[in-house]
């Protein structure tokens, strides 16, 4: 498998399938889009259903994305393989990015729906820590001038965070349950009728192939960089 | 005495000697639960509801204040150094060092709650809860805050970052911590306390592990 | 046209999402494409300046 992840590798196939990949979501987000304005308005939700297109799919890429990034992370910590670290690193303001639309568009879509944007709701919440998570990763990043030593530490930072963002998320149920004053309209329930599935499964095709494309032009930009940066060391 | 008991000795001499951080993280605990009631207000049913979790929160901020400086001291004069190239393992010294933090600040913290928990009129039942919750929990916010701190080591004015990056790894133990204090409270019956034991369990377990990682980074150079 | 754009009530809800949505996703795209365009002119040169 390595023998494909050198940086070489790497921008020869990436340049291959980028244009697929941004043509891809281009043409499953335009489906998505017209499936989502075209089907009828839910019987409970109204309108507000159409919130739920680019809500859902956002909210799974901010989960999906952190998985990456933490297996990115694993692969460079235990191969040492630079391509790998950059691979997380470039992740990690994407997935910020679709965690933060989850919230926005969750809490608009919870004005209407509970009568308030924000409810310490299981699911905001724990988005909201995972939002915490993605600041974190990046400002250590940030933090640590060498690149192989912020590579290791953001590493460490993302795998303490897998781990955790799981027991996270159980004990912010645990602790819904708990503080629940009356019960709450959930969120995706009644999303099940064939004319708002196939919206909602365009859109998260869309911006699964989406985030692909971006992360793959922001890891080649990184290699340019890297690329630059040995030349002028060298030259200098 | 081993060379674990010694550096745990040895900390606890520098943490404790005047100006260490014990004292200060204890200041600022009694500090924190002082200005609370001053900006919700006096009603003192309010405050018997909130007190759980008004002191978890300020003792999880007491402890990552010194956190800071678990590593830190060490590492900028060469001794964290010397330290490692000693008879124990990095694994070792930062259970060493955990364990040395927590007895400077999550006990003195907890054995302090209970006084502070009078300012805000806690009902009787609700004290063994809060004191055990938190001599369970304050040892998991030592060990993942080490997991921060060791990271942080080689970041310039990295107690700005720490507690963004220890913030939401903390989590579960605020949300169980003051959970059982609430329910006891209230007279439910709840599993808060085991879960939070299970994960200060957890965390006490694994944390050295990462830590030492983060460690072993930053001294490579 | 005008029944569309109110959206069943659901109009101040329903526009910003996608507003946020639509200006996030397009900031993410515009800059991202801009630090790619922005590395390669950077590379070229710096190769062209390796060889003189």
């Amino acid at each position: 498998m390595f023998k494909y992840a050198n940086p070489t590798r790497f921008m020869e196939l990436s340049g291959l399938v980028l244009p697929w990949f941004a043509a891809a979501a281009a043409i499953l987000i335009a489906a998505g889009l017209y499936l989502g304005f075209t089907a009828p308005p839910d019987y409970q939700q109204g309108d507000t259903v159409r919130i739920m297109f680019i809500h859902v799919p956002a909210a799974t890429m901010a989960m999906a994305v952190y998985g990456l990034m933490a297996l990115a992370s694993l692969i460079g910590l235990v191969n040492r393989h630079p391509l790998a670290d950059i691979a997380a690193r470039e992740a990690a303001p994407l997935g910020a990015l679709f965690t933060a639309l989850a919230l926005i568009t969750g809490s608009l879509w919870g004005k209407p729906m509970w009568g308030t944007y924000w409810v310490w709701d299981a699911r905001l919440t724990s988005f909201l820590i995972l939002l915490f998570l993605y600041l974190g990763y990046i400002a250590l990043w940030n933090a640590i001038e060498d690149e192989t030593r912020a590579a290791r530490a953001a590493a460490i930072l993302a795998l303490v965070g897998a781990v955790d963002v799981v027991i996270v998320k159980y004990s912010v149920e645990w602790w819904s349950t708990l503080h629940q004053g009356e019960s709450i309209f959930r969120m995706g329930g009644p999303l099940i009728a064939s004319v708002f599935l196939w919206p909602l499964f365009a859109m998260m095709l869309g911006y699964g192939f989406l985030f692909a494309a971006l992360w793959i032009v922001r890891i080649r930009t990184e290699i340019l960089n890297r690329r630059s940066r040995s030349l002028l060391r060298a030259g200098a | 005495m081993t060379p674990f008991l010694a550096l745990v000795a040895r900390d606890m001499r520098l943490a404790t000697r005047a100006g260490g951080s014990a004292m200060l993280a204890l200041a600022f605990f009694a500090a924190m639960a002082a200005i609370v009631p001053l900006g919700v207000g006096a009603d003192l049913r309010l405050l018997a509801r909130i007190a759980g979790g008004v002191l978890w929160v300020a003792a999880v901020l007491a402890a990552l204040l010194s956190l800071d400086r678990l590593f830190q001291l060490d590492f900028d004069d060469g001794s964290l150094d010397a330290i490692a190239l000693g008879p124990l393992s990095l694994e070792s010294v930062s259970a060493a060092k955990i364990l040395a933090h927590w007895l400077t600040t999550g006990l003195p913290l907890t054995l302090l709650s209970p006084v502070l928990a009078l300012l805000f009129d806690l009902p009787a039942q609700g004290y063994v809860p809060l004191v055990v919750s938190l001599a369970v929990g304050t040892p998991s916010v030592s060990a993942i805050g080490a997991i921060g701190a060791g990271l942080t080591l080689a970041v310039r004015r990295g107690g700005l970052i720490l507690p963004l990056l220890v913030m939401p790894l903390i989590v579960p133990a605020v949300i169980f911590g003051s959970g059982a204090v609430l329910a006891a409270i209230d007279g439910l019956p709840s599993a808060a306390m085991g879960l939070l034991a299970a994960f200060s369990l957890g965390a006490v377990l694994l944390s050295p592990f990462a830590t030492a990682a983060a460690l072993r980074l930053n001294l490579a150079a | 046209m005008a029944h569309f754009f109110a959206m069943g009530g659901y109009a101040a809800y329903v526009w910003p999402s996608y507003g946020v949505t639509f200006l996030g996703l397009a900031a993410a795209i515009i800059l991202t494409w801009r630090s790619y365009a922005h590395a390669k002119r950077v590379l070229a040169s710096a190769e062209k300046g390796d060889r003189s």
